[in-house]
């Protein structure tokens, strides 16, 4: 086993674990917070395939973003009530059922497909920086829809400031 | 890397617009109370500025920003039409804002805003440009349309848009992103020329076509995606109800025949009967609707669907003769909506007088306004002289050229089954009674100026409608 295997088996148990966590926990702040971990070794592996714009994002956009704002509606809305209720309903033997069902056919499909999954292998060498190829392509070619967004973003945010603003 | 100028000049109006709408925006704050119309103004030059700049691109056609954009006689003609929209829509805006206590800056700033995004899906020649393009005109519209903050109708229409209009802009992202999946690009030509070699997976560009066509359907208030629009078109302020029923429904046609008459050209043998049924659905639809209704913006909400149905026509019959008649009628569909919202605008001031029976005696108390009516209702209808006649006969023509005698005879019928919602109107202003005491309130000059143009060039357009055929005669997309 290589250092590269090690590196992605324990991100992967991480994430894997650190999900399951996520939906048994009952403190709904505890459970952000191992989202947040999820993500996080989502993020990781991407940057182990050398994809290091995608883990940028990945930690920009979901952790630094969207967890921002779970944690503002978490704070908002009253836990107490939430904490006190059973995390599963009582549907659990059905729910398990399928997900064994689910699993065995996930299964079947992955073993029945595996020779049509094999991609070529890689040039170590053709990997190029692509963070670079991103940036080139925002600015030199897409470099009119890039100010469009600009556009579209000024407008959201006259909308924005026009629908909530004190009259 | 620098931009070519030839690139700048063919986005000409798009930049014209920019500036001026910023420049509003910038404005606004320093101006008191009682100077904010002075943004109205500004919105106008920019607009006139923007119509005379795409001159430019009409003199420099081609494709520009490395294809993302293509200027051809197509997207000068849209620029026309949707620059001469946003020109009225603003001028008949000036008093009603007013009048409304609405803020002003920000709503010319958006409607200039919309404005370049319409005339970029005219142009785009890319899905990503025209998706882009699309966003920007739907957010600036749900804020128009939501404009009356205090009001509950128009919160209830804001709502409603937003929500169902979302949920169609991911459709239409679902769409273009299985056809990137399907051909391994966004540009519309290059995906003409994949399909067209049997390249790309052909399951997933059926699926990313039919994802567009829900995408774009909503957005043009295609039966069974019209739900949105009577709320909608009641709910908004009526010069935002104008200038939705006439600027980006034509500007969304724009990108709807561009995508399926370049693009997905190759698989046009499974779209055309799409089109067909559609167009079927629609027509009667809209035109059931239209008889039930008691309230004069959710009756002309009513017609604007069964007009889109009469475009589909055209669009169906598959040909250049149906485009050149899918750009007219769309010329004088804006003219006769322009006029007839404007009038609404007027009489219903303060949005509480929209039943038609409000109308009983108009014809006593405002004869003009009366009459400028009469004609934008006998234009919808399709009566000769007008503009809508002759909209109708090409697009009538177009469809039987193409052998689509079913499609036509439902058409027609469908005009004379509309005679009888429209005509309503005009006895109601001719022959009732005035009911109750309704002030007459004298016709600002701003909207003396709208009418004068759009009845002018409903009637021009019933008289001589050789000069605006022809230009779209030449304007029409190249078919294979």
């Amino acid at each position: 086993m290589t250092f590269y295997e090690v590196t992605f088996y324990v991100l992967a148990v991480v994430a894997l674990l650190s999900a399951i966590l996520v939906i048994t926990c009952r403190n709904p702040v505890h459970s952000a917070i191992f989202l947040v971990l999820t993500l996080l070794s989502v993020a990781l592996i991407f940057l182990q395939l050398q994809a290091e714009f995608m883990a940028a994002v990945q930690i920009i956009v979901y952790i630094g973003g969207i967890m921002v704002l779970f944690l503002f509606v978490i704070m908002l809305v009253n836990l107490d009530v939430a904490v006190r209720q059973a995390p599963y309903n009582r549907q659990r033997w059905i729910a398990g059922f399928a997900a064994l069902v689910l699993l065995a056919e996930f299964t079947l499909f992955i073993y029945q497909g595996r020779d049509w999954a094999k991609l070529p292998p890689a040039a170590a060498e053709a990997v190029q920086p692509n963070t670079e190829l991103i940036g080139r392509a925002l600015f030199q070619n897409y470099i009119l829809p890039f100010e469009v967004a600009s556009l579209l973003l000024l407008v959201a945010m006259v909308g924005a400031v026009l629908m909530a603003k004190q009259r | 890397m620098s931009v070519p100028v030839t690139d700048l000049l063919r986005i000409l109006p798009e930049l014209v617009l920019a500036v001026f709408g910023t420049l509003i925006v910038l404005v606004e704050p320093f101006l008191r109370r009682t100077q904010k119309s002075l943004t109205g103004y500004i919105a106008l030059i920019g607009a006139l500025l923007a119509l005379l700049s795409t001159l430019a691109p009409a003199m420099y056609p081609g494709p520009a920003f490395n294809g993302l954009v293509l200027v051809d006689g197509f997207s000068i003609f849209f620029h026309f039409l949707l620059l001469m929209i946003t020109t009225l829509t603003i001028v008949a805006s000036f008093r009603y804002l007013e009048r409304e206590g609405l803020p002003q800056g920000e709503f010319y700033a958006l409607l200039l805003f919309a404005t370049i995004g319409m005339g970029l899906m005219a142009s785009g020649n890319e899905l990503v440009l025209v998706f882009l393009g699309l966003e920007t005109v739907s957010i600036a519209t749900y804020v128009l349309v939501g404009f009356r903050r205090t009001e509950v109708r128009s919160n209830e229409a804001a709502m409603k848009y937003f929500l169902l209009g979302s949920f169609a802009t991911a459709f239409m992202l679902y769409g273009i992103a299985l056809l990137f999946g399907a051909t391994g690009t966004t540009f519309l030509p290059d995906i003409a020329r994949q399909l067209a070699e049997g390249g790309g997976m052909r399951t997933l560009a059926l699926m990313g076509m039919g994802l567009l066509f829900v995408g774009l359907g909503f957005k043009l208030a295609l039966v069974p995606f019209q739900a949105w629009v009577p709320d909608v078109y009641e709910g908004a302020p009526t010069p935002v109800t104008a200038f939705l029923s006439a600027g980006p429904k034509a500007a969304v046609l724009a990108a709807f025949l561009r995508i399926f008459f370049t693009a997905l050209e190759p698989l046009s043998g499974s779209w055309v009967w799409v089109i067909w049924a559609t167009a079927i659905l629609t027509m009667c639809i809209g035109n059931l609707g239209a008889l039930m209704q008691d309230n004069i913006k959710r009756m002309l909400a009513y017609s604007s669907i069964a007009h889109a149905g009469y475009i589909l026509i055209a669009f169906a019959a598959h040909s250049e003769l149906g485009i050149a008649a899918v750009l007219f009628y769309l010329v004088a569909y804006a003219l006769m909506k322009l006029g007839a919202f404007s009038i609404v605008s007027h009489v219903s001031a303060g949005e509480a007088h929209q039943s038609i029976d409000d109308y009983a005696g108009l014809h006593a108390r405002h004869p003009l306004l009366a009459a400028c009516l009469t004609v934008f209702l006998l234009s919808l209808i399709g009566i000769p002289l007008t503009g809508g006649f002759f909209g109708k006969l090409y697009i009538f023509t177009a469809g039987i050229d193409a052998n689509l005698m079913g499609l036509v005879i439902v058409g027609v019928v469908n005009s004379a089954l509309s005679a009888a919602y429209y005509l309503r109107v005009v006895k109601v202003m001719y022959m009732s009674e005035p009911q109750g005491n309704l002030a007459v309130v004298p016709v600002p000059a701003s909207l003396v100026f709208v009418l004068t143009l759009t009845v002018l060039g409903t009637i021009g357009l019933g008289v001589f409608p050789s000069p605006i055929l022809q230009f779209a005669q030449q304007s029409v997309l190249p078919l294979p």
